[in-house]
């Protein structure tokens, strides 16, 4: 019973984290229904800023974190006017291709920089975080996870139903012609869910970086299961990607407690290809009706 | 002989057979007559080892990015699976040659059937997906064959993999690069051939239908599902088929090869080539193999010549580089090398009147 519980607690904070990430990835689709496939990519550049500034260079934790936060906006920024918009209104496969090569190109610059060592933190987080149940024990690092992604699924929770930024990027997803007929500047909502998305990735980034260490391939990898998640929650459901997320999160830790550690990699996958049999648009995305 | 036909100033076909000519003027078919002459009585003597090596990879590597362009350049749907594709052939054919003691001859194309078959099962997903959903569940294709490959041990040989003995056809042995060489480029031109003509008939421009509309070509009568499946089956049996070659070619192959790199290398191969053009796609595989050996190359001239601190460290600049490769394409040249070769033809053509 101690086994599944640990196991359950282990499942929520992985799914919350997978949740977390997912969050930056339905920003950029749901504004510019681009699929990023530099997700993991941004999430490593997060992490590994917040790495220089918090751990080499000794600044102050909340200092390191705003800057990251900040530095990880104006990549965000950049990325899209110089590498996504020119080609607004070309054809799908080349917008993907384009955040593969994206996504190959940071990578292979961190690893120059930083190798393909696991790096680590220092240890910051207050010991008083820790959380004892009984026999169970829920490291800090979880509690932590868990209360920095409320607050932040609070304030975008916020964000979009309240500030006008918000409101306009929901009016873009909508319908871009009739949102640009109104007066939204279209390539301002998507430079700045360009830049949100990227801020969030530092985000989950670090926290990935807290739980497990930071190495270039790993981040990237989680970068990839964000595609189950998406998948499952509906590709434009900001609510689904939190249950998604979470679904992932248990799925395959339970699997690999219980079946096999081989498996556990490629549930989500197995998965992910059932959903799209049954459910193709997830269980919250918008259904896109056609007929002839 | 007829007179030699040269290119005419602008359109002016008369009937549809004219419009679907592959040549357009004479020349075309001379200049393919002296390509393949230099392909097959000149390159191979005077080429060394290494480079024989790298111009069968390359040729291995075209079949199954010809079979690539004419799922997603030519039908419009997009695949991340084609590298487990290409494994799933490899494999095929390692165990139909070891375990099965299959020749050669049959157990190449029956490696591109068997993968035919496993990509239309993958395939399936595209009844009711398209677009970005149809791309992720060919992801996650790809995620559960190399599984497939890593724990399917008693057929797999599991990380291990399979070693496969030199293949021989018709009594020749193909062990060495040059006889495997001619095998290569033999299947190569067939299949492009094959890939050309098909583009030709009724399923060619269904395809091509259903890339520019897909409700239009239903609305048209083209039952989309069979054709899209049809679409998927030839892609992976070009992949297949290239994947068997490869394994006999390798004799010996691991699950390692076979991940999602290799399936965004092909994507990247056909996309620096040109979507929707067989010549793109092999115009790319040149570029794509000749940046890898190049990138590899130089890595290893830095290590050789005493700098090997600056040679490990500059390796993963050779993914940056790569990344930047596809980047600057698709952003500066988006109908990719075949476009360029357009330009650079018409160019010579319309000298000294260019406009």
């Amino acid at each position: 019973m101690e086994f599944f519980f640990q196991i359950l607690i282990n499942g929520l904070s992985i799914g919350f984290l997978y949740a977390l990430a997912a969050l930056g990835f339905v920003m950029i689709f749901k504004s510019s229904s681009v699929l990023n496939f530099a997700h993991g990519e941004l999430m490593a550049i997060g992490a590994f800023v917040f790495l220089v500034l918090s751990t080499w260079a000794k600044l102050p934790i909340w200092l390191a974190f705003l800057i990251t936060l900040a530095g990880s906006f104006s990549l965000g920024f950049i990325i899209e006017r110089f590498f996504l918009r020119p080609l607004i209104g070309e054809a799908l496969i080349e917008v993907i291709m384009l955040t593969v090569g994206l996504a190959i190109m940071l990578k292979g610059l961190m690893l120059f920089i930083f190798g393909g060592d696991i790096h680590s933190y220092v240890d910051f987080l207050p010991q008083t975080l820790t959380f004892h149940w009984g026999a169970i024990e829920v490291p800090g690092v979880y509690v932590a996870t868990f209360i920095v992604g409320l607050i932040f699924l609070g304030l975008f929770g916020f964000f979009f139903k309240y500030s006008s930024q918000g409101i306009y990027m929901r009016s873009v997803a909508d319908n871009q012609p009739a949102a640009m007929a109104l007066g939204v500047h279209v390539r301002r909502v998507f430079a700045i869910s360009w830049a949100i998305a990227a801020l969030v990735c530092a985000m989950s980034g670090i926290v990935l970086g807290i739980i497990n260490g930071i190495n270039v391939h790993e981040v990237s990898a989680v970068g990839l299961k964000v595609f189950p998640v998406v998948i499952l929650g509906g590709l434009d459901s900001i609510g689904g990607a939190i249950l998604g997320g979470i679904i992932i999160g248990l799925l395959e830790t339970f699997t690999g407690g219980y079946i096999s550690s081989g498996l556990r990699e490629v549930i989500p996958y197995i998965v992910l290809i059932v959903i799209l049999m049954i459910k193709p648009y997830g269980l919250f995305g918008l259904v896109e009706i056609e007929r002839v | 002989m007829r007179k030699l036909q040269f290119h005419p100033c602008g359109n002016f076909n008369e009937t549809y057979e004219r419009e679907l000519t592959i040549f357009e003027t004479d020349y075309g078919r001379l200049s393919m007559l002296i390509g393949l002459i230099l392909l097959f009585a000149v390159i191979p003597f005077i080429t060394n080892e290494y480079v024989l090596y790298v111009i069968n990879i390359i040729g291995i590597y075209a079949i199954a990015a010809i079979g690539l362009n004419l799922l997603i350049g030519y039908t419009g749907q997009i695949s991340l699976g084609h590298g487990a594709f290409f494994g799933v052939g490899a494999y095929s054919a390692a165990i139909l040659a070891t375990k099965a003691g299959f020749p050669f001859l049959i157990a190449v194309p029956l490696a591109g059937v068997i993968t035919a078959i496993v990509g239309m099962f993958f395939g399936l997903p595209s009844a009711r997906l398209k677009h970005l959903y149809l791309c992720i569940a060919t992801l996650a294709s790809q995620f559960i064959l190399e599984y497939v490959f890593v724990q399917w041990e008693s057929l797999t040989g599991g990380a291990e993999g399979i070693s496969i003995p030199s293949g021989s056809l018709f009594g020749i042995d193909l062990g060495s690069d040059r006889n495997f060489y001619y095998v290569i480029f033999i299947c190569l031109v067939v299949m492009t051939w094959m890939a050309v003509n098909l583009i030709r008939t009724r399923y060619g421009r269904a395809f091509i239908a259903i890339r520019d509309n897909d409700q239009a070509a239903e609305g048209m009568g083209i039952p989309i599902f069979q054709y899209k499946l049809l679409s998927f089956a030839i892609s992976s049996f070009y992949a297949g088929f290239a994947g068997a070659l490869y394994a006999y070619y390798m004799m010996s192959i691991t699950p390692e090869p076979f991940n999602l790199w290799l399936s965004i290398e092909y994507i990247a191969m056909i996309i620096i080539g040109g979507l929707g053009s067989i010549p793109g796609s092999i115009f790319g595989t040149i570029f794509i193999i000749a940046l890898n050996e190049t990138l590899s190359l130089a890595t290893e001239f830095l290590m050789n010549v005493g700098a090997t601190g600056i040679g490990i460290t500059i390796a993963p600049l050779r993914e940056f580089v790569y990344g930047l490769a596809i980047i600057l394409f698709i952003i500066f040249e988006p109908k990719g090398l075949a476009e360029v070769w357009r330009i650079v033809r018409s160019s010579f053509r319309l000298w000294p009147f260019s406009y």
